[in-house]
């Protein structure tokens, strides 16, 4: 397994866009975390939830980024070259989403970290500081939530195998499928409740009592529709002609 | 050794390849020769593991592609030259399959060495010609110093200096002892490089076995004969029975060889200036063979006007 881990990283690391991509989220959530600081103004202190506001922005350069690292494989073939060389897809598909995913885990604690930090040292305000668990869960929580949306992305290119439609499915889900399920007469409430990307939001921002899942278990149920849609994805590569 | 049986594949309701069986032998440079169409990739492709046969098996060595350990050490493989990242460079490309097959990096440089790349080894493979990018493929199949090699159209788009590289190259690995199985619709080609063959036309197998014999099989032998007393000849081989025809100041006779026409010749004190075996090409053996299994047939003596009600359709050579 480390050779296949090593094959992935280089992989990754061998294309401008990983570098890009990690450039990008860095720049702009400490960017926005900075820029909410410096504009805060009013009654209300600054909070750490404020020092996280450009996250959801993160969270999609490193969906787009996860989903190319495989729809890129699909469009150039190198997946093919890459069956030839380990022929046990299950394997090395799993490498690459354990690469990806510990690169976007990486990048999401530096990048939350690094906002909310840059937010203490421009506002300084004592809301600011991380005082309880569900203030670290707000700050730390942000690498774990990107990690499960890699493996969510990486599972979506390997069943679409093409960038425009994995991305376009995997920005307008969580931005809008999941809010117009609200909208359903009756049920859209329950279901909303059970939409991944709802649950994400609720892990880092904590919940409220009537919701069904604590704020662990609203993680554990996002990383489970990301298991099950990875699952799927390996059985279906498994099947189908490189 | 690569050993197909019965293998068959569909596509939906085309059926890409037909119940084929061949066996290519080990330390020979086999060709695998049909027209565009013919199932060629298809079949390399399922030797690799990548397509699945919709029935029927290949093994190499015994085992399925899928069961090989580090399958480059055994197989290398150049199905396309354009399956690299344009991004990538032509050293980091072969850095992640010496990766991913154990193999140590300095290995990559060697091969690097020996396709000729290594003054562009950091440079974006997107950048590469077809020639360079061909050279690149062949480094990734020599990585794992394999036994096995599988060329698919190595040629296909190559400047003359290019299909020149690759020929000596190819003779290079089975000097080597390695098994090389190298597809084509150029029948030139393989006349230069290949010792067998297994020509398939529409996913079948039409023939496997020499080079030499598919071409003595499959061509008639013609004997061009030019003598000062060509009429005296022409009598005696009409005589025996033998069909001739008269082209220009020859005669073209078929049926006999060389040999037999010489020793009547002899026999009868004719004085001969010429007596050349004319040995039918590999083109031509190829088109009566797979004359009617061509998938897309051209008719270039149509005429492209709407359809005249005769003569208009030149159906290509019976095999």
């Amino acid at each position: 397994m480390t050779a296949l881990l090593a094959t992935e990283r280089i992989k990754l690391f061998t294309t401008r866009s990983p570098w890009w991509s990690m450039i990008m989220t860095l720049g702009i959530t400490v960017g926005l975390a900075g820029m909410v600081a410096l504009t805060h103004a009013g009654d209300r202190p600054l909070t750490v939830e404020h020092s996280q506001f450009g996250s959801q922005f993160g969270l999609m350069i490193i969906t787009v980024m996860a989903a190319l690292a495989v729809t890129t494989e699909y469009r150039f073939a190198t997946i093919r070259t890459t069956f030839q060389a380990v022929p046990n897809r299950t394997s090395i598909l799993l490498a690459k989403t354990a690469v990806v995913t510990g690169l976007a885990v990486v990048v999401g604690e530096i990048t939350a970290f690094g906002s909310w930090a840059v937010a203490k040292l421009i506002d300084g305000g004592p809301e600011l500081s991380i005082r309880d668990s569900g203030d670290l869960r707000m700050v730390a929580g942000v690498g774990l939530v990107y990690g499960v949306a890699a493996v969510m992305a990486v599972a979506v290119g390997i069943l679409v195998r093409q960038s425009a439609g994995a991305i376009s499915i995997l920005l307008i889900w969580p931005l809008l499928a999941e809010n117009l399920v609200g909208l359903i007469p009756r049920v859209g409430d329950d279901l909303r409740n059970w939409m991944p990307y709802v649950n994400a939001g609720r892990f880092l921002n904590g919940v409220d009592p009537e919701m069904p899942l604590s704020a662990w278990g609203a993680l554990a149920y996002f990383a489970g529709v990301a298991a099950v849609l990875l699952g799927t994805a390996l059985v279906v590569a498994n099947r189908r002609d490189a | 050794m690569i050993e197909a049986t019965g293998l068959t594949k569909h596509y939906g309701r085309t059926v890409a390849v037909d119940n084929l069986s061949f066996g290519v032998g080990e330390g020979r440079v086999t060709g695998f020769l049909g027209p565009n169409g013919a199932g060629k990739s298809t079949t390399m492709r399922m030797i690799l593991g990548l397509d699945r046969p919709t029935s029927g098996d290949v093994r190499i060595d015994g085992e399925h592609y899928r069961d090989l350990k580090r399958p480059l050490t055994t197989v290398g493989a150049l199905l396309d030259a354009k399956w690299v990242h344009p991004n990538r460079s032509a050293r980091a490309h072969l850095r992640w399959l010496a990766a991913a097959s154990k193999l140590p990096y300095s290995r990559v440089d060697e091969v690097l060495d020996i396709v000729g790349l290594t003054a562009v080894a950091n440079k974006r493979a997107g950048g590469f010609s077809l020639g360079m990018s061909q050279r690149l493929g062949i480094a990734g199949a020599l990585l794992g110093d394999p036994r096995v090699l599988l060329f698919d159209e190595p040629v296909n788009g190559l400047d003359p200096e290019g299909i020149l590289w690759i020929r000596r190259f190819m003779h290079r690995l089975a000097a080597e002892g390695r098994t090389v199985f190298v597809s084509s619709h150029l029948l030139s080609e393989m006349a230069q490089t290949a010792q067998d063959l297994v020509v398939i036309g529409r996913g079948k197998l039409i023939y496997q076995g020499t080079v030499d014999d598919f071409i003595a099989n499959a061509t008639e032998n013609t004997v061009v004969v030019r003598s000062p007393e060509l009429d005296r000849l022409t009598e005696l081989l009409r005589a025996d029975g033998v069909s001739l025809v008269a082209d220009g100041d020859a005669i073209r006779v078929s049926g006999v060889d060389s040999a037999a026409i010489g020793e009547l010749a002899a026999a009868n004190k004719i004085v001969l200036h010429e007596l050349n075996p004319q040995i039918g090409s590999l083109e031509e053996a190829f088109i009566q063979l797979t004359g009617d299994t061509v998938e897309y047939t051209a008719h270039t003596d149509q005429h492209t006007a709407p359809a005249e009600p005769a003569g208009a359709t030149e159906e290509a050579p019976p095999a």
